[in-house]
């Protein structure tokens, strides 16, 4: 079943709190992962694989590096699941 | 060369989550040893069913981020890195002139057979990326260097049980040397798990005493039948005289010696002949400046294994002849178990405050002293009588590694 925009938005928030500490609610579509949230690129690999598994999606390595914003990562994983 | 103290410590180890807890256990004679309730142990069907377990989970004590991405064996060190940081009262040093020398004897063994299922049932796609930096033997060093800014070295010794006491007498000789003013050293392990288990059972060297865990430990003991492994980690503030003296700070006791030697003889069983173990022994009391009458405590490295507690005797009368009979034994390793490369550092601990409060620890278990290993091993703390009276801790290791550090009241 697909999740809405802000299903995603929600369960990606929850992923990145999970891996980084960093509070749900901090987790906005305007955010830069790296600028704003301070992700480092190993946390960001693994937040990808922990969404893949939660959003029965396809996230491939080269798509990685276009996933600038929350928004770009949210978008893609609306777009893109099964 | 510049004289080092030792200004902080810090442990955690199957009988408590701190230093001072796990001294007082150790004082009241308690075991750290318990049945495993694991659900491997069953599913597996391991031969050995009991190991001295932290006493505090790691994970109860870090945020969750750091348990998540710290190796068991990294999160021991870091917790015990910190405590000891706190007791040395957090001092102020050039990030350059701050050394980190913390080892392990076997590294984050969870971490890589953890990930090696993740592989087998869910594909490569799976494994985390931070598994490499956590399951890398160096992470509890490079933990401990993240958490308080070092920069003038954070290294490893790996020597499989000696881990700890070489480590430390790196540290010892690194500020010796002037190449750093504070070094935070010691050792970790978290290798309760199914495989190294296994593995330790099936070259005989564990306790099978499954129906009497707290009493599998039994250094010196004519029944002992081999030794009990535990997990955690102890960790030292070393720091030059002058620098703990120049900011007033609390002095538990002088580092004196600090000697790595090596057996070349085989490579899991102890020389018989204890020649290597012997010269290590010999050598720390020369860095000393000392005289082997100047010994009244030896911390021994004595697992319970039947050779090597032998071996170990033979090594003392080597070095020590007639003053073997005056010497006050502490076998601590029958209370915590053995903590692989965490045990010469809290083994470091345990001597350094024996130095501190004058007191010898007991030695439980040991209900029928193997005729053949006479030391006098006190059951009851005993009060040292010299407060000028150097200690020393011995630890060997697989690959015929032997390491001994020697202390003394300043």
């Amino acid at each position: 079943m697909a999740h809405t925009q802000q299903e995603v938005l929600a369960g990606l928030a929850e992923l990145v709190n999970d891996e980084t500490g960093i509070a749900t609610d901090a987790v906005q579509m305007d955010k830069s992962f790296t600028d704003d949230l301070d992700i480092d690129s190993i946390s960001m690999m693994t937040i990808v694989v922990n969404a893949e598994d939660k959003f029965s999606v396809k996230i491939p390595d080269e798509e990685v590096k276009n996933l600038i914003t929350v928004a770009d990562a949210v978008n893609f994983i609306t777009e893109n699941q099964d | 060369m510049r004289r080092v103290v030792v200004t902080g410590i810090g442990a955690t180890t199957p009988l408590a989550g701190d230093a001072p807890g796990s001294w007082e256990a150790l004082l009241r004679g308690e075991s750290g040893v318990s049945t495993l309730e694991q659900d491997w142990v069953a599913k597996y069907e391991i031969p050995v069913t009991f190991a001295g377990q932290a006493k505090v989970l790691a994970s109860s004590v870090l945020t969750p981020q750091e348990a998540k991405r710290l190796d068991p064996s990294s999160q021991f060190a870091l917790i015990c890195a910190r405590e000891a940081w706190a007791d040395a009262g957090e001092p102020e040093v050039e990030p350059e002139r701050l050394a980190v020398d913390f080892a392990t004897g076997i590294g984050g063994v969870w971490t890589l057979l953890d990930a090696f299922d993740t592989l087998k049932e869910r594909g490569p796609r799976r494994v985390m990326p931070m598994t490499v930096p956590m399951l890398m033997p160096n992470g509890p060093a490079a933990a401990i260097g993240m958490a308080l800014g070092a920069r003038a070295g954070v290294r490893t010794a790996v020597s499989a049980c000696a881990s700890g006491n070489e480590a430390i007498a790196n540290a010892f000789h690194r500020i010796q040397r002037g190449e750093a003013d504070v070094v935070v050293a010691g050792g970790a392990e978290a290798a309760i798990h199914p495989l190294p288990i296994s593995a330790f059972a099936a070259m005989h060297a564990l306790s099978k005493r499954n129906d009497a865990p707290e009493k599998a430990s039994r250094p010196y003991d004519s029944d002992r039948d081999g030794f009990v492994m535990g997990e955690g980690a102890g960790a030292l503030v070393l720091e030059s005289l002058d620098a703990a003296q120049a900011r007033g700070a609390k002095i538990y006791c002088e580092i004196v010696g600090g000697s790595v030697t090596s057996d070349s003889y085989h490579i899991t069983a102890p020389d018989p002949e204890g020649a290597g173990a012997a010269r290590a022994m010999l050598d720390a009391l020369e860095q000393a400046g000392a005289g082997i009458e100047d010994v009244e405590h030896v911390n021994a490295h004595a697992t319970s294994t039947p050779v090597g507690d032998i071996a170990e005797y033979t090594a003392m009368q080597r070095v020590f002849g007639s003053h073997t009979d005056n010497l006050l034994v502490a076998a601590t390793k029958a209370s915590t178990g053995h903590l692989l490369g965490g045990a010469g550092a809290i083994e470091a601990v345990f001597t350094i405050l024996a130095l501190k409060d004058q007191m010898v620890p007991p030695t439980i278990n040991l209900d029928n002293q193997d005729p053949a290993i006479p030391l006098h091993v006190p059951v009851a703390p005993t009060s040292l009588a010299r407060p000028d009276a150097i200690a020393i801790s011995n630890s060997f290791g697989f690959g015929g590694h032997n390491a001994v550090l020697a202390f003394r009241s300043l």
